[in-house]
């Protein structure tokens, strides 16, 4: 520890330094933490409805709350845990992977947390209010549109659209920034972790996708509120307008949550192998091409659509291509495994399930990919199986084994192996006893989305099956909850690098201190902790001559990360806390009159400027050190 | 273990252009802004396509402002490149006399945008193509209301007294960037209300 670092770079403490951190660290932490609360409310959403239909006729719930209830599970697991998740991961883990002092710009960082906070919390007190939205997660008009939902459900979930896809994108921003040009000398494009370059995916691919649904959820609620017309054919407009836009968002969606998952698997198979990946181009480029092919898939979720047999037919053929990039990985990720020495620690039973469970989402995916079949299981529960298999398979797997693994780097403990085990047993179990019926329950006719069914259409046993698999899926999140709070009191201590990893964040300490690194590495290989020991090298180790009192860190160039310049990156501020509380008054308070967006700029102005005002003392000590170009 | 060492202390301290962290975090937003330009217009083509004549039921919108408000605009790249030009060679003078030289400029165009409203010859609430109409210029005025702000804090903060560290030129350098992106996104947008309706009917 560096005590002189550690003060400079340290968010203040107490109430007033809570609000004012800006530490990647911390804010990423809040991000997993957070996804991590609305994952377990949509889960019991999810325990709900799975009550509700284990008999037929069944009375526990009735229809509207039936509908908010699988509106608001949708839409927070996909809005609220999925992708603020994997970036809250990307959040934490890119600076360090990539040997920087500090994430770029961290102050719109905390700013993006706090909007993706205050949007999760609207969604879930509407829910408490009986204002939950119940659309549907993809709230198609007309049915979400002024005539067949009065009242402000609709709006709830559209906004909840405008806090979720703002902090997003603003989070996209910063990820790209960093990878781009905070990278430790010498970490070419060629050498940089294949996680990186997934988040680096998943960044790009989010900043061409959330606008879309930003527009057509405020074109929505400017149906809704001032009469436009975007969606009404009365008058010129047109309700697959909707579904083009929110697809041409959705799709790539999937993809942004499934990238992370990848990134994971390439990050947990070949420490767990004990050798570096097998075909690192090979897997880049399959990044690449899943992130433009997704952007050609929205139309096969609208099949069933009056749109031209031709326009059909060239997105089940696009459907089909994106498993050519898929299985590439797949390959290099069992090649890996194949030539490597194999240790079954819990990240990697997590990992190993994703190949038998995503590989079954995949197989109904080319089947619902071709136009017929999907006319036959479209807005069934076979869809609902398909569905979970990919998402839980693609991302969720992973993403427990992610959370093992990295759980010492950010707490400085290890998870108990023991219950990992049993974790990973009841998850993987519980999961294919609660989605796998569902399948057949979808091939009998059984709808998606009906809160009851009767008696003699003879769903019932596979219903309470499934329910029965959703009991231990939760039982199983439950154990994870109390492994993790456990571990991280009396977990067994983890060194710099438990696992014998080769990245860059494995090269601090456990966990890593405010700084990040008290000298940023030089980077010379692809695995840098995984350089064979012999003759000392020629080229240089660490970076010195950064400034140890002013938050000073080091900017490369974007190919071959040369040095370029040293920047002063910026203090802990209250401002991103207040801008986004300001800024949530003018987004709830612009679903009820649209003169909200007039006078609650007023002082989301004021704030902002307030937050890129510079303070004197800072700009003197800043001067102090400024060399120019 | 005798590690050698990458001494970085003789780095300058901030850079312009794409070498600068700023301009990538530009770059990202006029990634996000194009991108719902480009939806928006393609909303735009959608709803057309979906109507036996178009505008449905409106005369195309008066040229006079919108043209007016098109040459302002490109008539406005001159002090703003001439601004970046001087904030990167730290002429500081001339840098401040540009800022107010932008800032006037952006305030003229907000007030042509908002005649321009008024010769629209629809409202938002009469139908599809009005809706879509405003849209478009709703969405660009934004981002004219928003860069002209920001060009007026920036003048502020080089008027104010004390001192500024250089890096502050860079923050003019890039806004003067993004009010490119104002005026060259308008073409476009200009195109499609303009004359598009007038090129059909």
């Amino acid at each position: 520890m560096n005590p002189v670092l550690d003060q400079t770079w340290r968010d203040a403490r107490g109430f007033f330094g809570t609000l004012a951190a800006i530490d990647h660290k911390t804010i990423g932490k809040r991000y997993l933490v957070t996804a991590f609360g609305f994952f377990v409310a949509a889960g019991i959403l999810a325990a709900l409805m799975r009550l509700q239909l284990a008999r037929p006729e069944n009375t526990l719930i009735g229809p509207d709350l039936y509908n908010q209830l699988f509106t608001t599970h949708g839409t927070a697991m996909m809005f609220l845990f999925a992708v603020p998740v994997m970036q809250g991961m990307a959040i934490y883990l890119v600076p360090l992977m990539v040997g920087a002092r500090s994430i770029a710009f961290p102050r719109m960082n905390a700013f993006a947390y706090w909007i993706y906070l205050f949007g999760g919390l609207f969604l879930f007190i509407a829910l408490l209010l009986d204002i939950g939205p119940d659309a549907g997660w993809f709230s198609y008009v007309p049915l979400a549109g002024p005539q067949y939902t009065p009242g402000k459900r609709a709006d709830v979930w559209a906004q909840m659209i405008t806090f979720t896809e703002l902090s997003g994108l603003i989070a996209a921003i910063v990820v790209i920034a960093t990878v781009f040009k905070l990278r430790a000398p010498g970490m070419t494009l060629a050498r940089l972790p294949l996680f990186v370059w997934a988040m680096l995916v998943t960044a790009f691919m989010i900043l061409f996708a959330m606008p879309a649904v930003m527009l057509a959820s405020t074109a929505l609620i400017l149906d809704r509120l001032v009469s436009t017309h975007f969606y009404n054919p009365a008058e010129g407009g047109d309700a697959l307008l909707w579904q083009h836009l929110f697809w041409f968002f959705g799709h790539p969606e999937v993809y942004f949550i499934f990238i992370p998952g990848l990134a994971f698997m390439s990050s947990i198979i070949p420490t767990f192998s004990r050798r570096p990946i097998y075909g690192y181009p090979a897997i880049v480029l399959s990044l690449t091409s899943t992130a433009f092919l997704s952007f050609g898939l929205w139309v096969h979720h609208m099949f069933a659509t009056h749109i031209p047999e031709l326009g059909k037919s060239f997105f089940t053929a696009a459907s089909m291509m994106i498993a050519i990039p898929t299985a590439i990985q797949i390959f290099c990720w069992l090649a890996t495994m194949w030539s490597g020495r194999l240790d079954l620690r819990t990240p990697m039973l997590f990992s190993l399930a994703f190949f038998f469970i995503l590989v079954l989402g995949g197989l109904t995916g080319i089947m619902v990919a071709s136009v017929p079949l999907d006319l036959q299981l479209h807005d069934t529960y076979f869809v609902v199986a398909h569905l979970h298999y990919v998402l839980i398979g693609g991302a969720v797997f992973p993403l427990f084994g992610a959370w093992y693994y990295w759980f010492p780097k950010l707490t400085g403990r290890l998870m108990s192996e023991r219950l990992g085990r049993w974790q990973f047993w009841l998850f993987f179990i519980g999961f294919n006893v609660a989605f796998y019926p569902m399948h057949h329950l979808g091939l009998q006719g059984m709808p998606r989305r009906v809160y009851t069914y009767a008696d003699d259409m003879g769903w019932g046993p596979l219903n309470l099956l499934s329910t029965l698999g959703a009991v231990m899926i939760a039982a199983s999140v439950l154990l994870f909850i109390v492994n993790a709070a456990r571990s991280r009191r009396g977990g067994m201590l983890a060194a710099e690098n438990p696992w014998g990893a080769g990245t860059l964040e494995w090269a601090t300490a456990s966990p890593p201190p405010a700084y990040n690194f008290e000298r940023p590495p030089v980077v010379r290989a692809r695995d840098p902790l995984w350089e064979p020991i012999g003759e000392p090298p020629a080229e240089p180790a660490q970076v010195v001559g950064l400034a140890e009192r002013t938050r000073e860190a080091l900017v490369t160039t974007v190919l071959d990360a040369m040095p370029s310049h040293r920047l002063v990156f910026p203090q802990p501020s209250i401002w991103p806390f207040v801008s986004a509380v300001m800024l949530t008054a003018l987004f709830i308070g612009s679903i009820f009159t649209p003169w909200a967006v007039v006078w609650g700029a007023v002082p989301v102005a004021i704030a902002v400027t307030l937050w890129f005002w510079p303070k004197r003392g800072e700009t003197l000590e800043h001067l102090a050190l400024e060399k120019r170009p | 273990m005798n590690h050698r060492s990458l001494d970085v202390s003789a780095l300058p301290s901030y850079k312009f252009g794409h070498a600068s962290l700023m301009w990538w975090g530009l770059m990202g937003l006029i990634a996000i802004e194009g991108t719902a330009f480009a939806l928006s217009v393609a909303m735009y083509f959608y709803l057309w396509s979906q109507a036996s004549q178009w505008p449905l039921a409106a005369a195309a919108p008066d040229l006079r402002w919108g043209t007016l408000n098109l040459l302002v605009l490109l008539a406005s790249i001159y002090p703003n490149h001439w601004t970046k030009r001087v904030s990167e060679h730290g002429n500081e003078p001339a840098m401040r006399l540009g800022l107010v030289i932008s800032a006037l400029f952006g305030i003229v165009l907000i007030a042509v945008r908002a005649l321009e409203f008024t010769t629209l010859n629809c409202r938002w609430d009469t139908d599809a193509y009005g809706s879509i109409v405003w849209l478009l210029l709703g969405l660009h005025t934004t981002h004219l209301v928003t860069d002209v702000y920001d060009t007026i804090v920036l003048a502020a903060l080089f008027f104010a007294p004390g001192p500024l560290e250089g890096r502050r030129r860079v923050d003019v350098s890039e806004n003067s960037l993004y009010w490119y992106f104002v005026v060259w996104s308008w073409l476009p947008i200009y195109a499609v209300i303009y004359l598009l309706p007038r090129l059909t009917s």
